[in-house]
């Protein structure tokens, strides 16, 4: 179809709304208030490197997590019958459908001092549990939300794979965790890589999150980028460096992890 | 033993899942004043009652269907329009479109949220206007479209390129041939995409918080209203927004007898 | 006059009909890749016109500029005598049968036949009338209601012939229609394609690499490779006079050999003198000779005749091929009778089965069957489309 005007009005849309704004980003980062050229905030954002730290270490401990329970959901849901498999994965999405604000406050009843599960073990006569307000809290928040972002391209990759492909392998001699360790697992590759990567980027930028269950003691990158547009520290030069610099950060990691995906496949190739 | 195993495990996993929502679901019929809201004193609707006394969740709600309306609307026509365009560009040229077409769904939200904020501050004072519904349908159109580009593009790749020609053969000019012969072939892609808008538009909270000024939507007010920390009505408008998640994607489903929603679809795509 | 008896050029057929397509000096391009050089062709009314060649030739090329969906770079496009160059594909009076079928997948058998019909506001009447009529000519009656998705390939075939018949077209264009259906189909689509054309009258101009189904059905054939037109003429001129080795190699098999015309009616090759039917060459031309597998006798060897060695015999169904190595040259026989490999046998051949050419770039590169192991059919097979459904 020789159709390319159709795709003008976008093309201007593209540019105002997507190019602009990130170069928007980049020139506040390198200006003050006065509009001068600095290389002040970026060197400010230095000041922050134990909040980009933290969020990091909590974004990858909750990839992880969602990585090791999420595998085995989507595995034993690849193996179901058809009919199952559509039930089971529509009950993985369902709660996606919920504003992740919501299921975050749910959390929050839960794990309170007089909440939910403290007023459980006093039931049984055990010592309250402080919960809330803890790193631990946003992690499980974070898994909460974001497990099905691992689930789903994970057992989109499982189903994908063909049956022929393991059969050969038994064939080949492979017994059970053999044909899982050598064909399955690199074969699944692709999925956990966007698995992770579905997962972590949100988790490492989230800031409602550990707001709401982390009590103001657990800063992330998230929150202090919405301090200085929204909040107390006003200062949208600074805030846009820091955008500025996450974004760097999180398209050089999608970067290397798509090396990894390729890498990977091959060596995948080659096991076989 | 094995089946056994993976059966208690899938299970703990969905307990994981759904006891959260179950558990807020349960206690919007608490009866029950602000304090104790963990123990359950009896059957009520008054949370539901007051839930639906409050003028701001109502402008809320107002201000939210509007937006993703408008937002799904204008993403769908911008798409397709867009889509149909892409899939006729060379190579590279189509490399370079679709690289920044994916940037707002590879970005951190919050990033684009903010980003999309300078942008509107200053529009918004170019033209000595406030932020408000206005540009928050402009900033969700922007993160929709990519999606609906995604959606269309598949079903312009798979269809005939041959239909096209075919019907200005027998007679359609371009125009009319678009109307008659591909868009109801890509008709569900378009639909999709426009699915998706709505739904994300509904859902979202990071990028309208940035963008809406001192307008709210539904997940703005709800979190103005999580700060509060106090009142059960949240557990009632969870319970409501549940319900209708699952009566709709039941619907859905039914019609359209495939699993796949707007996150599965991005999870899927990505 | 150099021309031989019974070879007809370009511009010399006979004119029976007025032209109703003459494509004039037409020259494409694309990506800066000639498609189609200088191309002059002349399709009368009612004929049954063949575009042969292999892949890439440009055949489908020009099918496309005939319908209007790729413009010249140079030339003119004539249809009854006015030029259509700019005139869009939905103003001419030509219609298109597309490869895949190009079948709207959202309307049902009767709505794919009607819609020509309804983008010209034909009359409802008019339009059940005329459905009803296409549909008995391809013997769907009845399927008015089904969807094109539940029909066979022959069936949806029928369907496109149908939907472009009822727009009552000048000329029919057709782009390898009969490609995606298995043999026996194609044999039948064949016998009912050219009985549609007889019985409507209408020019087919109709575009396939498949040598036989051109030769069966055409009264035309225009033999093209690389752009270019290498032969226009009848079925039998082009089976019998091959005006190039290209033509010779790629309509049925041939044993094409370096020869000279010693005077007229007298050549040499493979070392002997031959008397033959062609004259007006040079003296001493060098020319290529052509001998069709069917055309040679095998003899004893001890007449005085070619001699060789048979190297290769394969069981065909109807004749046995036999690859003979006649000093280092391999000639392909078919004949009814076995031969035993390692035998030496004798090769008559009769004046009038030797084709004379003169030479062109195509000479050298065909007709020794060295390498020849069932060459399969060159044309890679189109990637299966009929998953969905």
């Amino acid at each position: 179809m020789k159709s390319k005007a159709a795709s003008a009005p976008y093309l201007v849309w593209m540019v105002l709304f997507i190019v602009v704004p990130v170069l928007l980003v980049a020139y506040f980062a390198f200006t003050d208030s006065s509009g001068a050229f600095t290389l002040e905030n970026i060197a400010r954002v230095g000041q922050y490197s134990n909040v980009f730290l933290r969020s990091i270490w909590l974004g990858a401990l909750s990839t992880v997590i969602c990585l090791v329970l999420g595998y085995p959901v989507a595995y034993l849901i690849s193996k179901s019958s058809l009919k199952r498999q559509s039930v089971l994965l529509m009950l993985i999405m369902l709660p996606m459908w919920m504003n992740f604000l919501l299921r975050t406050y749910a959390w929050m009843t839960l794990l309170e001092d007089s909440g939910l599960i403290n007023s459980f073990l006093s039931l049984l006569g055990l010592p309250p549990f402080h919960m809330i307000n803890t790193q631990g809290a946003v992690v499980l928040g974070m898994v909460y939300d974001y497990i099905p972002f691992m689930v789903l391209p994970l057992y989109t990759v499982l189903s994908k794979i063909d049956r022929a492909v393991v059969e050969a392998a038994q064939d080949l001699g492979a017994n059970g965790r053999r044909v899982f360790l050598r064909v399955t697992f690199p074969l699944s590759m692709p999925g956990m890589i966007s698995g992770v990567t579905m997962v972590f980027v949100p988790s490492v930028s989230t800031f409602i999150i550990s707001k709401m269950l982390g009590g103001g003691a657990n800063l992330m990158i998230g929150d202090l980028i919405e301090m200085q547009f929204l909040g107390s520290a006003y200062n949208p030069n600074l805030g846009s460096a820091i955008s500025l610099v996450l974004m760097v950060l999180i398209l050089i990691c999608m970067g290397i992890m798509n090396e990894f995906d390729s890498g990977e496949n091959e060596g995948g190739g080659m096991m076989i | 033993m094995k089946k056994a195993v993976s059966r208690v495990y899938l299970a703990l996993i969905y307990l994981f899942l759904y006891a959260p929502i179950l558990l807020l679901v349960v206690f919007s019929f608490n009866d029950t004043d602000t304090k104790s809201r963990t123990v359950w004193s009896g059957f009520s609707l008054r949370w539901y009652e007051m839930l639906f006394q409050d003028r701001m969740l109502l402008q809320a709600l107002t201000n939210t269907l509007i937006i993703a309306v408008s937002a799904a609307i204008g993403a769908t026509l911008l798409g397709t329009l867009a889509a149909i365009g892409i899939s006729s560009m060379k190579s590279w040229r189509k490399k370079v479109v679709m690289n920044i077409t994916n940037l707002p769904m590879l970005n951190p939200e919050i990033v684009t949220g903010v980003s999309l904020m300078l942008l509107l501050v200053f529009l918004a004072n170019l033209f000595g206007v406030q932020l408000g519904i206005g540009s928050v349908i402009l900033a969700h159109i922007t993160f929709c479209l990519p999606y609906v580009i995604l959606s269309v593009l598949p079903k312009l790749r798979q269809m005939d390129p041959n239909l096209y020609e075919a019907a200005q053969d027998l007679g359609c000019t371009p125009l009319r041939s678009f109307f008659k012969v591909v868009l109801p072939e890509i008709l569900p892609g378009v639909i999709t995409g426009m699915v998706m808008s709505f739904t994300l538009s509904l859902d979202d909270f990071i990028i309208s918080y940035f963008c809406s000024g001192t307008t709210q939507t539904l997940p703005v007010f709800i979190y103005s209203m999580t700060k509060k920390r106090v009142s059960p009505e949240i557990n009632a408008l969870s319970t409501i927004l549940f319900a209708v998640i699952l009566v709709l994607l039941l619907l859905i489903n039914v019609r359209t007898g495939k699993v796949g929603g707007r996150k599965g679809k991005e999870a899927q795509e990505f | 006059m150099p021309a031989v008896s019974g070879r007809r050029l370009e511009g010399e057929r006979d004119v029976e009909g007025n032209p109703v397509i003459e494509l004039k000096h037409i020259s494409v391009a694309f990506d800066g890749e000639p498609i189609l050089q200088d191309l002059n062709l002349s399709i009368r009314d009612g004929e049954f016109v063949t575009l042969l060649g292999p892949s890439g030739c440009g055949k489908t090329t020009t099918l496309r500029i005939i319908g209007g969906f790729v413009n010249p770079d140079a030339g003119d496009i004539l249809f009854n005598g006015k030029r259509i160059n700019d005139l869009p594909p939905y103003k001419r009076g030509v219609n298109t049968i597309f490869q895949k079928y190009a079948l709207f997948p959202h309307l049902n058998v009767f709505e794919n036949v009607a819609f020509g019909m309804r983008v010209q506001k034909k009359s409802e009447k008019e339009i059940r009338k005329t459905v009803k009529e296409m549909l008995e000519m391809v013997s769907l009656s009845g399927y008015e209601r089904r969807s094109v998705h539940r029909l066979s390939g022959g069936q949806q075939q029928r369907v496109a012939i149908a939907r472009a018949l009822a727009n009552n077209p000048k000329v029919l264009l057709l782009d390898e229609p009969l490609g995606a259906l298995d043999l026996k189909l194609r044999k039948d689509m064949q016998v009912e394609l050219k009985r549609i054309q007889q019985a409507t009258g209408i020019t087919f101009v109709f575009v396939t690499h498949d040598q036989e189904e051109a030769l069966s059905m055409s009264d035309t054939v225009v033999v093209m490779d690389k752009g270019v037109i290498q032969q226009i003429g009848s079925p039998q001129d082009i089976y019998n006079e091959p005006r190039n080795a290209f033509v010779a190699d790629f309509i049925g098999e041939s044993n094409i050999l370096d020869g000279i015309m010693v005077d007229d009616f007298l050549c040499e090759f493979a070392g002997r003198r031959f008397r033959c039917v062609d004259q007006g060459f040079a003296p001493r031309e060098s020319v290529d000779v052509v001998i069709r597998p069917e055309d040679i006798d095998v003899v004893s060897a001890a007449e005085d005749c070619l001699t060789g060695v048979v190297t290769q015999v394969t069981f065909k169904g109807v004749h046995y091929e036999i690859i003979v190595d006649v000093n280092g040259f391999k000639w392909m026989i078919q004949s009814t009778d076995c031969q035993r490999v390692g035998d030496t046998i004798g090769l008559r051949i009769q004046p009038d089965e030797i084709h004379i050419m003169k030479k062109s770039s195509y000479s050298g590169l065909f007709g020794d069957y060295s390498s020849f192991s069932d060459e399969m059919d060159e044309e890679p097979s189109a990637p299966e489309e009929a998953e969905e459904a």
